[in-house]
């Protein structure tokens, strides 16, 4: 992504509370869940900037004190055929965001696979089931503090 | 804590032990009772041991005669938990383990994983190893995508058709075979490059494959593309809209069918994808027709590609001359002090990437296959994050089954290509 293009993002996003970081050369918004919805619908539907797709929302357990979750959405223009990554630091004890299915339906199953996975809430998510593990399983397998041998009886079999 | 668990599931209260996936099923207008099941909506189970559900996908159809009101796919079957297991493993060791996810075309899985870890250590491949990993991507393609062709026409009815296209698979695992070693789960790349040069024989039987198969391809083509059935069955099927597809975030030949000429390799190209010539098919219809003609046209221009690997192929190290990140051969790790010292140390203690994190993309067979990868600074990655295209394509199969017929189910399936090892991790 070209620095011009950046400049437009950040001056568009002006309002708001965001610090730029960067993947690996490709550009970062770091913010905090209460402007998602807004930020991200403004880099969806803003004509110059048009991220019209979202392709992951990854889930990291960053096993500290303070805003032990993260969640990183990856975003794709197909317009303009570049990247941007928005990061949003969560809680440690009640990690909880807004869905972001309204503004991309697409977000419904990769919000499932994080939740599952990292137990980390999207309000506003109109179905949010396991999607990997069985639906009365209690322990979020992708926590740092989860044996990698797993919890032995926490899967519930049938008795002979 | 568990003991919660099973007295819950042990007190038999039909209401507590009925999943949430029916409750998700259910709508207001569907009403089933046993007593009358012809007059009522009626609840299908199609799955996970299904022939036509390629692997172990179920689907939880909510019927009206034979129409589909709703879908609910259901996942997990084959979760083997791959991203908690590379936490554990130091990066070479999950090489064996991207095998396992995208099990028809393993050999560009490999490429996809150390490419991405190659861009987290910041390690640039020599010309001849970019150009042997291309070579492997398109074998890969036209290995995926004659199993989609096979199983598609398969479980539409013509079986001929998936045995021709069996026969040219077969071909593809024995070029593996000299080129890797084995015939079908290949750990073939290293980080830094590849596990051996490819030798003269492969290069040939390559050439020669490739010199065959289009004829053959056409054969496959003409006895499938004029068949009444096979036209009648899909033409039309599975329609979803542009719009829905962008904003579900699908990628790959189900996003090309759709008139969207997003493509990787021209848009971003990786490997050495930009010196090459070749055409992105874009087909506009968006039904299992259309899908069915991107495979076909994609592998057309997977041998055109290969073509031109084999003549610009240069000379020269395939291998990155990295002695602190890259394994060395094994003859010298005998013979060299230098050597075993290394090797000593990249078996036991990894490559130690700076801490950082890293998100790398290729186009898969079937999608955007991309890898995002967490370093801590040690030799195990912190957190890896496999984006794995039939998850997301997955999604889609609601939209196109809507208001299908209950037999649409199976073309439907067969041209979305899910990979289920894949979809689950």
């Amino acid at each position: 992504m070209n620095q011009k293009r950046l400049e437009l993002i950040k001056s568009k996003l002006a309002d708001f509370e965001i610090e730029l970081s960067d993947i690996n050369g490709t550009p970062a918004i770091i913010t905090n869940p209460a402007n998602i919805i807004i930020i991200c619908s403004i880099l969806k539907t803003d004509l110059d900037i048009s991220f019209e797709m979202l392709l992951d929302v990854m889930g990291v357990d960053n096993f500290q004190k303070e805003k032990r979750f993260e969640v990183v959405c990856s975003l794709y223009s197909l317009k303009y055929k570049d990247r941007i990554f928005i990061k949003v630091p969560l809680d440690s004890k009640n990690p909880e965001m807004p869905s972001l299915t309204a503004v991309w339906k697409g977000a419904n199953w990769f919000e499932r696979e994080t939740f599952d996975m990292f137990g980390i809430k999207f309000t506003g998510h109109p179905d949010l089931r396991r999607i990997y593990m069985p639906e009365e399983y209690e322990h979020f397998p992708l926590r740092k503090d989860f044996p990698l041998l797993g919890i032995p009886d926490s899967i519930y079999l049938p008795k002979k | 804590m568990h003991n919660t668990v099973f007295e819950k599931l042990q007190n038999d209260d039909p209401d507590i032990r009925k999943t949430k996936i029916l409750e998700a099923l259910e709508s207001e207008d569907l009403n089933v009772s046993f007593n009358d099941a012809l007059e009522n909506e009626m609840v299908l189970n199609m799955g996970p041991q299904h022939p036509a559900t390629h692997g172990v996908l179920r689907l939880l159809v909510s019927l009206d005669g034979e129409t589909i009101r709703k879908v609910v796919p259901d996942l997990g079957f084959l979760h083997r938990g791959y991203e908690k297991l590379a936490e554990a493993t130091t990066y070479h060791e999950f090489i064996p383990h991207t095998d396992r996810l995208d099990y028809l075309q393993p050999i560009a899985n490999n490429v996809a994983y150390t490419m991405a870890v190659e861009k987290l250590i910041h390690i640039e491949v020599p010309e001849r190893g970019k150009y042997i990993r291309t070579i492997c991507s398109e074998l890969g393609r036209i290995q995926s995508h004659l199993i989609a062709y096979g199983t598609m026409v398969m479980d539409i009815g013509a079986l001929t058709p998936f045995l021709w296209a069996m026969r040219e698979r077969e071909k593809i695992l024995d070029i593996y075979d000299i080129l890797t070693g084995v015939r079908f789960t290949t750990s073939y790349t290293r980080i830094g490059g590849v596990a051996q040069d490819i030798p003269d024989t492969a290069i040939a039987a390559i050439k020669k494959f490739i010199d065959e198969f289009p004829k053959y391809l056409q054969e496959m083509r003409d006895i499938i593309e004029r068949n009444k059935i096979f036209i009648v069955r899909t033409e039309g099927i599975g329609y979803i809209s542009k719009e829905d597809l962008i904003d579900l975030g699908i990628t790959g030949p189900i996003l090309r069918a759709a008139g969207v000429s997003r493509d990787l390799r021209k848009d971003d190209p990786y490997l050495i994808y930009d010196k090459l010539d070749f055409d992105i098919p874009v087909f506009n219809d968006s039904d299992c027709l259309s899908r069915y003609y991107v495979r076909i046209e994609e592998m057309i221009q997977s041998t055109r590609i290969l073509h031109q690997c084999l003549d610009k192929m240069p000379k020269g190290l395939y291998n990155s001359n990295n002695p602190k990140k890259v394994l060395p051969k094994k003859e010298r790790v005998y013979t060299k002090m230098e050597e075993l010292i290394h090797d000593f140390m990249l078996i036991n203690f990894g490559v130690n990437p700076p801490i950082g994190e890293s998100y790398s993309a290729v186009e898969s067979s079937k999608g955007e296959l991309g890898f995002y990868i967490k370093s801590n600074g040690s030799g195990y990655p912190f957190r890896l994050k496999i984006h794995s295209p039939s998850f997301c394509n997955l999604q889609s199969m609601p939209i196109m089954m809507k208001d299908c017929m209950i037999s649409d189910t199976v073309p439907i399936i067969g041209s979305v290509d899910p990979v289920m090892g894949e979809a689950d991790k």
